[in-house]
C-alpha cells in the first residue's frame, strides 16, 4: 500500500510543481532561477526511484535512476518517504530520519537547498499577509528593540510606521486597584523614538547596498592591513565577495587550524527569533568553527560580579526579580528611591514607554520620589521629587552611611535581619567602625559624595521609617548607571544589603520602579531571543530550556573552545594574548576561573568575521581597536553590516545585510528570555508579532540568513544550515513551537501580523517577589531559579547562597578569593581607581564623565548620520552642517571655560579626544559632564592635537580596565576628562 | 460646526520626541497631493520641543513643550498668501496648497510663531498639517497624539463654545496670546514654562550637629505683600512655585516653633534656589 502511494506521489510531483508555478510567480521564479537540474528521489535499494528534470522554468518526471543527478534523495523505506514528502511534514520525524540516516541527501549543496526550498515554497507561496488600507497602502507589522510597529507600504516603499492601537478584537487589558483607585493601561503599544525613526534607517545614505572590497586589498597579493580605515572601497559582485570569504575560511582551516577565525558581534540585534545573532549567526558560526567572543554582562556588571554573592539569583546575573511588585508598590509603598535609575531614558530595556504610565500613577497616588544621580535625569525631570546629586562612583559611600544611620538610630528591621540574614554583626562592626576605627557616618561620606551629612540623615530617617521601594538602576532591579563604574560591584552589593536591613519582601518593601507590571500571563510560552532561535546551540544559548524541546531542529556545536573576551580583542590581536573571566549564570562560582587566549591547542586568530559595526561606540577605551584592526596578524577582516559606520570601514570585504523590514522574522515584544526571564513583564500587554517582509531588500543587500546560507553553500553546508528552509519556513516553525499556535491560526496571524494575549486573571496574579522568602515559605513566583542542586535546605526554600539566606558577608567570595583586596567578602568602600580622588589625574582632567545608555537610539542602532534622531536636540545638534553628539555641562563648569550653550567643545583625556556640542544647564551637577555612549559614527580627523573624533564615540575616552581584579566588567562611568571650547580646527581639517 | 484643536499637557511631556520623529516620518519623502509636498530628509522638523530648565544647585526642574503650527483662527499666513493658496478649512485646519504656494518664501515670515518651514527642495512653505490627509481618511487623531506615550497630546474636535469652556475650566493657555492670531493649540500647566519659583533649605543646630528642619513655615514677601507660603519638607527644603516673573527684592520669613526663625532677602531675576538658611534665635 505504502509503496503504491509513494509511486503515485512521485509520478504526480511534476504536475504539482507545474500547477504551483502557474499559480504563483514566486514558485515560477524559484524554478527558473536554477536552470538545468536533475533531482532524483527514491528508495535506497532503488526498488522505487524516479528522477525529475528541471529546465527553462519547467519540470518533467522520468522513471528510474539518473546516472548523474544533481540532487539525490534516498529514503530507507516507503514509510519514511511518505512521511517526509507529505505537505506539513512533522519536523521532528524529518530530523530524526536525517540524523539517523533514514534519509540521505547527496549532491551539489546549492541544488539541494534550492530543491528543498522549492518544495517548501509550493506550500508557502499562497500565504497572504498584510492588511490593505482604503488609500491603497498595505499595512504590515514589524517588531523592534523599542516596540512593535505597523508599517505602511505603497508601491514597494515604506510610507510610515506607527505604534499599534488595539481594537475590540484584541484581548482586554488588566486593571489594578490601589488606594481606592483603579488603574488600567492605554489600549495601544508604545514605541521608542528610535523605533519610530526606523524608516530613516532603512533609507539611510549610510546603507551598504553592494558588496565591496577595499581598493588596496588583494587576497592573492598585497593585503595592506595598515591602510584599513583609510583606503576606500570598490564595488564587487556577490560571487566575488562570497568566493573571497569562503576561500579565506578554507585557508584559515588548512593553514592555521581550528580557532584561526574569530566571529565578533554586537550584544544586540534587530528583533526576531530567526535573524538574531544568537540564532542564524550562531548556527553559521558553529558550521565553520570559530573563536568565540567572550561576553561580559555589560550593563549589569555590579550585580553579576558583586551583588549576587550576597543573595544568589545568578541565573538573573545577580539581579532581583520583579513579580507582583507593581501592585504591591502602588498599594503599599510610601516612597520610591530612584538610585541611578532612569527608566524613562531607556524604556527599561526594549519596552518603550510601557512603564511610564505606571510611574505616573504612583505620582497621582502621592508616592514620594527621591532621585540619587549626578544628573537630574529624564525620569527625575518627569516625576519630580527630591534630587540628591552625587559624585559619580561614590554611591557605595552614601549607601554605607545610610546604613550607619539605620544602625545608630535603630531604623532597620531587626527581626528580619535576625531571622532571614547571616553575618550582620561583622557588617555592623565595619559600618560603625568597631573594627577599623572609622565610623562610616554621614560626615565620613561627605567629602567623597559631595552630599551634606544632614541630607544623608534626613534620607536615612525617611527611608527607615517608611515602606520604601528601591529603584536601583534603570529597570529598578539593576541595569546601567552606577553599575558601570569602578565601584559598581560595591554599590550593587550595598543595594542588596540595604534591602536586607529593611525587610525585603515585606509589604511595600522591595526593588522596583514600576517598570514591571506583573499582571501578564507568564505561563504562555513563546521563545525570547536568548533561546537561540534556529541556532541549535545548546551550549551558548538558552535553547535547551524550552526551544529545543518544542521546535525540533538539528543541533549544532562549535568545535572551537577558544575565547577572546569582548573587551580584550585589541590585546589579543596586538599582544597575542589576553585573559578574562566568564559570563556564566549557572552558579555563583562559575565566574572565578580565568580563561586565557590563546587556548592550548588552538590557532591564534588570523581572520575576523565582524558582524555589525558597533564597537567603537560601545567598548571602553575603543581607541585601542584602531591598531588592532590594522595589525598584520589579522590577515582578513570581513564585515557583514547594514550600515557603513563604526568599524565597517576597517574591513577588507563588506557584505551588505538588509534591515529586518526587508526580510521575514517573528518575535514577541521585549521578550529576551535567558538571563532576564520574563522580561516582557515590563509591558502592559504581551504582544506577539509577525515581522513581515515589508519591502524587498534595497540594492543588492541580502538578509543575514541568506548571506550565511550562500557562504555555506560554497562549503557544502547549506542544506545542513538551512534544513532546506527559507526564513519564512523557520518563522512558521517558531510559531508552531509556541503556545501561539493554540490560540490563533497561522493564516490569521500571518495576515493580521500580531496577537495580544489576555492578561493573568486578578485572582491568580503572582504574589510580590521575595514574600515567600520573608515568610520563609516555598517559592511561589514563576521563576525556575536557582538550579535545584543549589538549594541548601530543601527545594524551593531559601536562596542560592551557602547559608540559604541573604549574607552580609559573602561565603562565596570568602571561599573563592580570600586574598583579592578589590573584592573582599565583607563589602567595603574603596574609592574609584579613576576619579577626583586620584589627584595627579584630576589635576589635568578635573571633570567626571558619565556616559549613559542613549535615550534616542538603541545603542548604536538609530544613530546613523541621517537618522531622524539627528534632529533631536538632546541627541545631536547640527553645527555648520555636521550633527554632533551633545554633552551636558553645568553652568559653573561652562563659565570657567568660557563655554556657552551650543558651543562645540572637545572632550579629552590621555586616551583620546572627541568633539561634542555643549548643552549647558544645571541639569547636571558641577564637576560632572554627562553624555551618551554608543555613537554609531566614528569620524576621525587628523588635527594639531592628534586624532580627534567628531562622530561622538566617547568610549574612545573611557578606561579599558575592569572594575576590580578577578572580573570582566567595564567601568565607563569612572572616567576623568577635561573639556575645552573647540576652535574649529577639526572642521577645517575635515573639509 | 466642530473643529480640530490640540490640547497639550506640559507637565506630562516626557521629552521623548516621538511627536517630532512621527512628523518627520510622515513627511520625509512622502508627497500628499493637495496637502503637503515631500520634505527632504534634513528638512526642518515640523514639530519641535522647547525646554525650560529652572533653578540651580540641587533644586532644579525641567519642562518640555511641543510646538508646531497653531492652526490659528486668525491666521497671518492666510492673509499673507492673499490668493487662497493658504486657507483655513471648516474643520479649523490651516493648509498650504503645495502647488499654489510654490516659490512663496514670503509666507514663511508671516508666522509670528516661526512655525513655517521652507522646503528647499520643492520651494514651498510647509507646516505641520494636523495630519489632515489622515483625518480625511478616517484616522481618529493626528500621529503626534497617537505616538505620545503619556497622552500629553490630546486632539479634540469641538465647537467654539465647547472649546472655550474647556479652556476656561482647565486653565488652558495658548502661546503668545499677544499675537492675537487665536491659536488652536492649547497648553495645560504652561506655568511650568512661565512661572518662577523660589526655593531654599532650612537647617538648625541640633545636638551639636547641623540638621535639616522639617515643618518650618516659610513666607515669601515682595515688598510688604505676602505672595507665597509653604512648609519645609523632610529634607528641610521648601519651594514656592507659580510666581509671576517679576524681578525685584523679595524677603523670606522662615520660622519653626522649636528651632527658631530667620529672615532672608533675595533678589530674583529668575527661578532660584537661594541655598541653605540657618534658623536660630
Amino acid at each position: 500500500m505504502k509503496r503504491t502511494m509513494l509511486r503515485t506521489l512521485l509520478t504526480a510531483l511534476p504536475t504539482v510543481l507545474r500547477r504551483a508555478a502557474a499559480k504563483h510567480a514566486s514558485v515560477k521564479e524559484h524554478m527558473r532561477r536554477r536552470g538545468e537540474c536533475v533531482v532524483q528521489i527514491g528508495l535506497k535499494d532503488k526498488s522505487i526511484v524516479r528522477h525529475f528534470v528541471f529546465g527553462r522554468g519547467g519540470v518533467h518526471g522520468r522513471p528510474g535512476a539518473h546516472p548523474q543527478p544533481d540532487v539525490s534523495i534516498a529514503f530507507k523505506d516507503a514509510a519514511t518517504a511518505l512521511a517526509m514528502m507529505k505537505p506539513g511534514v512533522d519536523r521532528g520525524f524529518a530530523i530524526d530520519a536525517a540524523k539517523n540516516f533514514k534519509v540521505v541527501v547527496t549532491g551539489r549543496d546549492a541544488a539541494v537547498v534550492w530543491f528543498m526550498q522549492l518544495m517548501g515554497l509550493v506550500e508557502t507561496a499562497g500565504w497572504a499577509f498584510g492588511h490593505r488600507m482604503p488609500d491603497g497602502t498595505v499595512r504590515y507589522t514589524t517588531n523592534t528593540n523599542g516596540g512593535p510597529l505597523f508599517v505602511y507600504v505603497r508601491d514597494g516603499r515604506i510610507l510610515r510606521v506607527t505604534p499599534i492601537d488595539f481594537t475590540n478584537d484584541d484581548a482586554p487589558s488588566w486593571s489594578v486597584e490601589a488606594r481606592e483607585r483603579s488603574f488600567s493601561p492605554a489600549r495601544k503599544t508604545t514605541a521608542s523614538p528610535h523605533a519610530l525613526a526606523i524608516k530613516s534607517l532603512v533609507y539611510s545614505e549610510k546603507r551598504l547596498l553592494y558588496p565591496m572590497k577595499r581598493v588596496d586589498f588583494d587576497p592573492d597579493g598585497e593585503r595592506n592591513p595598515q591602510n584599513r580605515g583609510k583606503s576606500g572601497y570598490e564595488r564587487i559582485s556577490w560571487d566575488e565577495a562570497l568566493d573571497i570569504v569562503a576561500a579565506e575560511i578554507r585557508r584559515m582551516k588548512k593553514q592555521y587550524g581550528p580557532g584561526a577565525i574569530a566571529l565578533f558581534h554586537p550584544a544586540h540585534h534587530q528583533w526576531g527569533n530567526v535573524g538574531y545573532w544568537l540564532s542564524a549567526m550562531t548556527r553559521f558560526g558553529n558550521m565553520i568553527g570559530f573563536t568565540r567572543m567572550g561576553f561580559s554582562p555589560i550593563s549589569w556588571e555590579g550585580w553579576y560580579w558583586g551583588a549576587q554573592h550576597h543573595f544568589g539569583n545568578s541565573l538573573r546575573l545577580g539581579l532581583p526579580g520583579f513579580y507582583g511588585t507593581m501592585e504591591d508598590c502602588l498599594k503599599e509603598a510610601e516612597m520610591i528611591v530612584f538610585w541611578s535609575s532612569d527608566p524613562e531614558s531607556t524604556g527599561g530595556v526594549y519596552s518603550a514607554f510601557e512603564g511610564t504610565q505606571r510611574r505616573l500613577w504612583a505620582k497621582e497616588l502621592g508616592i514620594e520620589f527621591v532621585h540619587i544621580d549626578p544628573h537630574l535625569n529624564a525620569t527625575a525631570q518627569l516625576l519630580g521629587g527630591k534630587w540628591i546629586p552625587i559624585r559619580p562612583a561614590t554611591d557605595p559611600a552614601l549607601a554605607i552611611a545610610i546604613m550607619h544611620e539605620w544602625i545608630v538610630e535603630g531604623l532597620y528591621d531587626k527581626e528580619y535581619v535576625a531571622r532571614r540574614t547571616a553575618g550582620f554583626d561583622e557588617w555592623r562592626d565595619y559600618v560603625l567602625g568597631t573594627t577599623d576605627g572609622i565610623p562610616k557616618s554621614p560626615e565620613w561620606q561627605e567629602a567623597e559624595t559631595g552630599i551634606p551629612a544632614k541630607d544623608v540623615r534626613s534620607l536615612a530617617r525617611l527611608w527607615g521609617s517608611r515602606k520604601t521601594y528601591l529603584a536601583a538602576g534603570g529597570l529598578g532591579v539593576g541595569f546601567g548607571g552606577a553599575a558601570r563604574s569602578a565601584t559598581a560591584s560595591q554599590w550593587a552589593r550595598c543595594m542588596i544589603l540595604m534591602m536586607a536591613m529593611q525587610g525585603w519582601g515585606k509589604p511595600g518593601v522591595n526593588f522596583g520602579n514600576l517598570q514591571f507590571s506583573g499582571t501578564l500571563d507568564e505561563t504562555f510560552y513563546f521563545p525570547g531571543y536568548s533561546e537561540g532561535g534556529i541556532s541549535g546551540d545548546l551550549a551558548h544559548t538558552a535553547t535547551g530550556i524550552n526551544n529545543y524541546c518544542r521546535m525540533p531542529h538539528v543541533l549544532t556545536m562549535n568545535p572551537v573552545k577558544q575565547i577572546i573576551p569582548r573587551q580584550r580583542l585589541a590585546e589579543a590581536i596586538i599582544d597575542g594574548k589576553a585573559t578574562g573571566y566568564l559570563w556564566d549564570g549557572s552558579a555563583l562560582e562559575a565566574q572565578f576561573e580565568p580563561v586565557h587566549y590563546p587556548m592550548k591547542g588552538y590557532a591564534p586568530v588570523h581572520m575576523l568575521y565582524r558582524y555589525g559595526s558597533s564597537s567603537f561606540g560601545t567598548v571602553p577605551h575603543s581607541s585601542r581597536l584602531i591598531d588592532a584592526y590594522r595589525h598584520p596578524g589579522l590577515e582578513f577582516i570581513v564585515n557583514q553590516s547594514v550600515f557603513m559606520e563604526g568599524e565597517a570601514q576597517f574591513a577588507d570585504v563588506i557584505l551588505p545585510a538588509c534591515t529586518a523590514l526587508e526580510r521575514w522574522d517573528i518575535g514577541e515584544w521585549a521578550n529576551c528570555a535567558g538571563y532576564i526571564h520574563h522580561s516582557q513583564s515590563q509591558l502592559n500587554h504581551r504582544v506577539f508579532v509577525m515581522q513581515h517582509k515589508c519591502i524587498e531588500p534595497l540594492g543588492e543587500s541580502k538578509s543575514d540568513y541568506q548571506i550565511f546560507l550562500e557562504i555555506l553553500q560554497k562549503l557544502g553546508m547549506g542544506a545542513m544550515f538551512s534544513e532546506g528552509c527559507s526564513e519564512l519556513d523557520w518563522c512558521k516553525r517558531v510559531f508552531d513551537s509556541s503556545d501561539l499556535a493554540k490560540v490563533i491560526s497561522w493564516k490569521d496571524f500571518l495576515k493580521k501580523g500580531y496577537y495580544v494575549l489576555p492578561p493573568e486573571p486578578a485572582a491568580t496574579r503572582y504574589p510580590r517577589y521575595m514574600q515567600w522568602y520573608a515568610e520563609d515559605r516555598q517559592k511561589d513566583v514563576p521563576e525556575p531559579h536557582p538550579l535545584p542542586a543549589l538549594y541548601v535546605d530543601e527545594f524551593g526554600k531559601g536562596l542560592q547562597t551557602q547559608t540559604g539566606k541573604i549574607e552580609f558577608v559573602s561565603h562565596t567570595l570568602a571561599r573563592a578569593e580570600p586574598d583579592n583586596p578589590d573584592r573582599p567578602a565583607l563589602n567595603r568602600y574603596i574609592p574609584a581607581w579613576e576619579g577626583p580622588g586620584v589627584e595627579e589625574l584630576a589635576r589635568r582632567f578635573p571633570l567626571q564623565m558619565v556616559s549613559a545608555h542613549p535615550p534616542y537610539t538603541f545603542h548604536t542602532y538609530g544613530d546613523e548620520a541621517d537618522s531622524y534622531a539627528g534632529h533631536i536636540a538632546d541627541h545631536r545638534v547640527a553645527i555648520n552642517g555636521f550633527r554632533y553628539r551633545i554633552v551636558h555641562v553645568n553652568p559653573e563648569d561652562a563659565a570657567q571655560r568660557a563655554i556657552r550653550h551650543g558651543d562645540l567643545v572637545v572632550v579629552f583625556n590621555d586616551r583620546g579626544a572627541v568633539v561634542c556640542a555643549a548643552n549647558v544647564s544645571p541639569l547636571v551637577s558641577a564637576g560632572v559632564v554627562k553624555t551618551y555612549e554608543s555613537s554609531a559614527q566614528l569620524d576621525l580627523v587628523e588635527t594639531a592635537r592628534g586624532l580627534v573624533d567628531r562622530g561622538g564615540c566617547v568610549n574612545l575616552l573611557t578606561p579599558g580596565r575592569t572594575i576590580e581584579r578577578g572580573t570582566e566588567a567595564i567601568a565607563p562611568n569612572s572616567c576623568m576628562v577635561e573639556i575645552e571650547k573647540w576652535d574649529g580646527v577639526t572642521r577645517e581639517a575635515a573639509e | 460646526m466642530s473643529k480640530w484643536a490640540l490640547i497639550i499637557d506640559v507637565a506630562k511631556c516626557a521629552n521623548c520626541h516621538n511627536c517630532v520623529v512621527a512628523a518627520k516620518d510622515e513627511h520625509d519623502g512622502n508627497d500628499f497631493p493637495g496637502y503637503a509636498a515631500a520634505q527632504p530628509r534634513d528638512g526642518r522638523p515640523l514639530i519641535t520641543l522647547r525646554r525650560e530648565v529652572r533653578g540651580n544647585g540641587p533644586m532644579v526642574d525641567a519642562a518640555y513643550m511641543p510646538v508646531m503650527c497653531n492652526h490659528c483662527d486668525e491666521p497671518p499666513c492666510v492673509r499673507a498668501a492673499g490668493d487662497g493658496s493658504v486657507y483655513k478649512r471648516s474643520d479649523g485646519i490651516v493648509l498650504m496648497d503645495p502647488e499654489r504656494t510654490k516659490g512663496r518664501r514670503d509666507i514663511v515670515t508671516s508666522c509670528p510663531y516661526h512655525a513655517i518651514a521652507w522646503n528647499e527642495a520643492r520651494e514651498v512653505p510647509q507646516t505641520w498639517i494636523f495630519d489632515a490627509h489622515l483625518l480625511d481618511q478616517g484616522w481618529p487623531r493626528p500621529r503626534c497624539a497617537q505616538v505620545c506615550p503619556t497622552d500629553a497630546i490630546e486632539a479634540v474636535r469641538l465647537d467654539d463654545a465647547a472649546l472655550a469652556r474647556r479652556a476656561e475650566s482647565e486653565g488652558l493657555r495658548v502661546l503668545n496670546p499677544e499675537f492675537r492670531t487665536r491659536p488652536r493649540v492649547f497648553y495645560r500647566n504652561m506655568e511650568r514654562f512661565l512661572a518662577w519659583f523660589v526655593g531654599g533649605n532650612l537647617v538648625a543646630e541640633v545636638n551639636g550637629r547641623r540638621e535639616n528642619v522639617a515643618g518650618a513655615t516659610v513666607r515669601l514677601y515682595l515688598g510688604q505683600r505676602l505672595i507665597g507660603e509653604t512648609v519645609s519638607d523632610a529634607f528641610g527644603d521648601f519651594k514656592i512655585d507659580g510666581l509671576e516673573r517679576r524681578e525685584g527684592d523679595y524677603r523670606l520669613d522662615c520660622s519653626h516653633p522649636e528651632w527658631g526663625a530667620a529672615t532672608t532677602a533675595a533678589r530674583l531675576d529668575a527661578s532660584r534656589f537661594i541655598g541653605t538658611i540657618e534658623l536660630g534665635g
